[in-house]
């Protein structure tokens, strides 16, 4: 008798021979399967931690907030809206809170008509249901390459196909857009809409020129096409001068007051406020709206009346000098960001190799600096995080395919007090210089004899690491955003 | 069944692996309360001694992956505070956790293992060891696997087709470990035997007064468990075991005399390391020459819903809660 038989044995009894046996896989929707947790979105989670130096989140500095104004504000919030506060809200919003963003949105010269705002449980949410409104399975979104790393498992839940076009130091090539329009259009396909962050792009840390921007425009009007349009950062600009949004361009192309035709725009108080506040925005066109709207209500009925009461009394501050005191607190955060990004360009050019390459962002909270291309920055990541206490975001989660973008990273610069961004890209430039190393003594090259990477040709390249190294070697955009200046970091 | 017992379920911790192991961790718990029993979770951090003190289980679940709930650290630690636990003691742990150490104890015992050798990194660095990759090469062929010696999880295990590709893989691999392992590429079918010590008898499901030289049930190896990537010819370890990237068959559709060939192997392998309670071994049949090989063991199986070993439990008709309470017996027959 052979002992290692037990129960019902291989191939024997009522059971079909390939009984399947993943019990609960079988009970989930086919949309599940894309909506897969990678292991190195595991590993990200593990450098939540308070012993690591963390450049990877999308942070702010909520550390900043005066905790007497916060006190003052909840207060007031609770003692004159008790009743209000503790109930459902409109769907589309509260009309305080609606006010406060078309006041935010007229800083950035952008007018928009109040019944066209849906207020949104942060700006994720908008994405969501935009991806709800439009997207059946197997439909195609455009976005750029890199693209925002938390739009991509939404995509992917949604079953899209995305079409990811590298962008440059102007931000997304629109005669790349139009030649993956065309080519789709070859396969009687078209996007259900373009996905594009304009200012400051993250993870990229690049902004769409003017010209681009313009162009954008036009193109959508040309072929009819939705685009979303993604500005969590406009307002936090360090240097330059602000550009149009997408959709105020939209809107003055369609000539019919403030209202755009075909941009989506997404809007948030995450980072010139707080993102624990969970409230974002949506401006959007009638029929748009409307589908928005129905897809909210199914997702959540109405965002938090608490936080958005509390929103419309903090836009009631105002400083001594009687100014708005939110313009006050944008403009400290401005100085404060400013600071640290030149802290982090300063320890980039300190601590990374000749081999490294990184974004100049004008605004935003990311830079994306580029590896020696033999270096895979996930596992880098996992040897950052062990052996010295220090995480950033792979450059892989912010491509839909996971694999593309594997030598670069994204780092915020925003989330950490000046003294952890120097340490902490001393240590990322530390494992850094020991895996380069390490590929030296294993090719038999010392790490100052590596390859040379040959010169970029002008047109970034289809794949993903050439096209991105041409991001990253052009960190300023000309003023008339024309002739580009190459410059090796 | 035996009385309740005070069980503290040890998950979490720093790994890589501790999503898998918290989801394997409240699962078993909640398989522990139905049973009868008073489980304490604890999430392993700086406080786990002084909470286990605190706590006084009569015994530890460990639902702990990766390094330190496999390869023996936390077992040791329970044998100094003389809390008895769940599956293998820490010599097990370290031979099945040190896949080169596993290598040459499986070698030794005429075990099929794919060729292989290691390296660690000071070998690279101090002692010119870079110089005897090409003899390696030239010995295994390509393509090859290069896997860090003690990460569970396939993070870093890295794919060389080329000679070119073989520098790269290293590096990567060696991001997760100062050892690593390049072995030959079997191309085939991924399987995977859990073994399990047999049903106890009912004086060994609880803690002997005086019988505790009480020799452990003879271990039984479950069906045999197929994994099926979904997309073939992309061979991708990254999300060869993440839910709806690879279908899980069992009993896998083998021959009669190839799945219990497996499992022979399978018992061999847990009885030459050394194997308490439970265990999983992975292995390969050859595509080519229809020959098995084992790849490694893992003394501490996942044991969430769509892990291989409560899978391989159900096709033996025993149930989770069945499979929760024979691990927990491994505690008191060792």
């Amino acid at each position: 008798m052979d002992r290692s038989i037990s129960g019902t044995g291989d191939g024997r009894g009522a059971r079909p021979t390939a009984h399947e046996l993943a019990r609960y896989e079988a009970l989930f929707a086919a949309r599940t399967r894309s909506m897969k947790s990678s292991a190195m979105r595991e590993m990200m989670a593990l450098t939540e931690r308070p012993d690591v130096i963390s450049l990877a989140g999308g942070l702010p500095d909520t550390s900043t907030f005066a905790p007497e104004l916060y006190a003052k504000l909840m207060s007031a919030v609770a003692a004159e809206s008790t009743a209000r506060a503790l109930q459902y809200g409109p769907t589309e919003g509260m009309a305080s809170a609606v006010d406060c963003i078309v006041e935010v949105m007229a800083e950035e010269d952008t007018l928009v008509d109040p019944g066209e705002v849906i207020v949104t449980t942060g700006g994720q949410q908008v994405i969501d249901l935009v991806c709800k409104a439009l997207i059946d399975p197997g439909d195609v979104i455009v976005a750029e390459a890199p693209t925002y790393p938390g739009a991509v498992p939404t995509f992917g839940a949604y079953q899209a196909e995305v079409a990811q076009i590298e962008i440059d130091g102007d931000g997304m090539p629109i005669d790349e857009l139009e030649r993956t329009l065309d080519g789709l259009a070859a396969q009687g396909r078209r996007p259900k809409f373009i996905y594009t962050i304009p200012n400051f792009q993250n993870p990229g840390g690049v902004t769409m020129s003017l010209a681009r921007r313009r162009r954008l425009v036009e193109v959508a009007r040309e072929r009819e096409l939705l685009v979303l349009e993604d500005n969590p950062y406009g307002l936090l600009r360090y240097e330059g001068d602000p550009l149009p949004t997408l959709y105020s361009l939209d809107a003055e192309a369609a000539g019919r007051g403030p209202a755009a035709d075909l941009v989506i725009y997404l809007g948030t108080f995450s980072k010139i406020l707080s993102p624990g506040l969970r409230l974002g925005w949506a401006v959007a066109p009638r029929p748009v709206l409307e589908k928005l709207n129905l897809g909210k209500q199914g997702a959540d009925l109405c965002s938090s009346p608490v936080t958005q009461l509390f929103v419309a009394a903090y836009f009631q501050e105002r400083d001594a000098d009687g100014n708005a005191g939110w313009r006050g607190y944008v403009g400290r955060l401005r100085d404060m960001y400013r600071r640290r990004r030149d802290v982090m360009l300063e320890s980039l050019e300190e601590h990374f190799g000749d081999d490294a390459r990184w974004t100049r962002p004008q605004g935003g909270l990311f830079i994306w600096a580029t590896l020696d291309e033999r270096i895979d920055t996930t596992d880098l990541l996992a040897l950052a995080r062990k052996s010295e206490g220090v995480a950033f975001v792979p450059g892989r989660a912010a491509y839909m395919d996971g694999r593309s973008g594997s030598s670069s990273m994204r780092l915020n610069f925003a989330g950490v007090p000046d003294q952890d961004i120097r340490e902490g890209i001393r240590r990322i430039g530390k494992v850094v210089r020991e895996q380069v190393g390490l590929f030296g003594t294993l090719t038999g090259s010392s790490p100052a004899q590596a390859p040379v990477k040959p010169k970029r040709p002008d047109q970034p390249g289809a794949d993903g690491s050439a096209g991105l190294a041409d991001v990253v070697s052009l960190p300023r955009r000309d003023r008339d955003g024309s002739a580009r200046r190459r410059q090796d970091r | 069944m035996s009385a309740a017992k005070k069980v503290a379920v040890l998950k979490g911790g720093r790994s890589l692996e501790r999503q898998v192991s918290l989801r394997s961790g409240a699962h078993a718990q909640e398989a522990l309360a139905r049973l009868g029993h008073d489980p304490v979770a604890l999430d392993v951090g700086p406080e786990l001694v002084s909470q286990l003190h605190a706590a006084k289980p009569d015994a530890a679940f460990i639902a702990l992956h990766g390094p330190d709930g496999e390869d023996g650290t936390v077992q040791s630690l329970l044998d100094a505070i003389g809390v008895p636990y769940t599956g293998s003691g820490p010599a097990a742990c370290m031979c099945c956790t040190d896949k080169v150490l596993a290598k040459h104890l499986m070698r030794g015992a005429g075990i099929p293992t794919p060729e292989s050798h290691s390296f660690g990194e000071a070998a690279i660095k101090e002692l010119g060891a870079a110089a005897a990759v090409a003899d390696v090469e030239g010995e295994i062929g390509f393509p090859l696997v290069v896997k860090p010696a003690s990460q569970g999880s396939a993070l870093g295990v890295k794919f060389a087709r080329t000679s070119e590709q073989l520098p790269g893989a290293m590096v990567g691999a060696f991001s997760y470990d100062e050892k690593i392992l390049i072995e030959r590429y079997v191309k085939g079918r991924d399987l995977a035997v859990s073994v399990l010590d047999g049903e106890p008898s009912s004086s060994q499901a609880q803690p002997p007064a005086e019988s505790r030289e009480s020799s452990p049930p003879e271990p039984v190896a479950l069906p045999v468990v197929e994994a099926v990537p979904r997309e073939e010819d992309f061979y991708d370890y990254e999300s060869r075991y993440e839910i709806g990237m690879t279908t899980f068959v069992c009993p896998a559709d083998l021959g009669a005399e190839t799945s219990a060939r497996a499992r022979e192997l399978a018992l061999e392998v847990y009885e030459l390391l050394g194997c308490h309670g439970v265990a999983r071994v992975d292995l390969m049949l050859d595509a080519d020459s229809g020959e098995l090989w084992v790849l490694e063991t893992n003394v501490v199986p996942g044991m969430t819903e769509t892990s291989l070993l409560p899978q391989a439990a159900d096709a033996a008709g025993i149930g989770f809660d069945e499979l929760v309470a024979r691990v927990l017996a491994s505690a008191w027959t060792r």
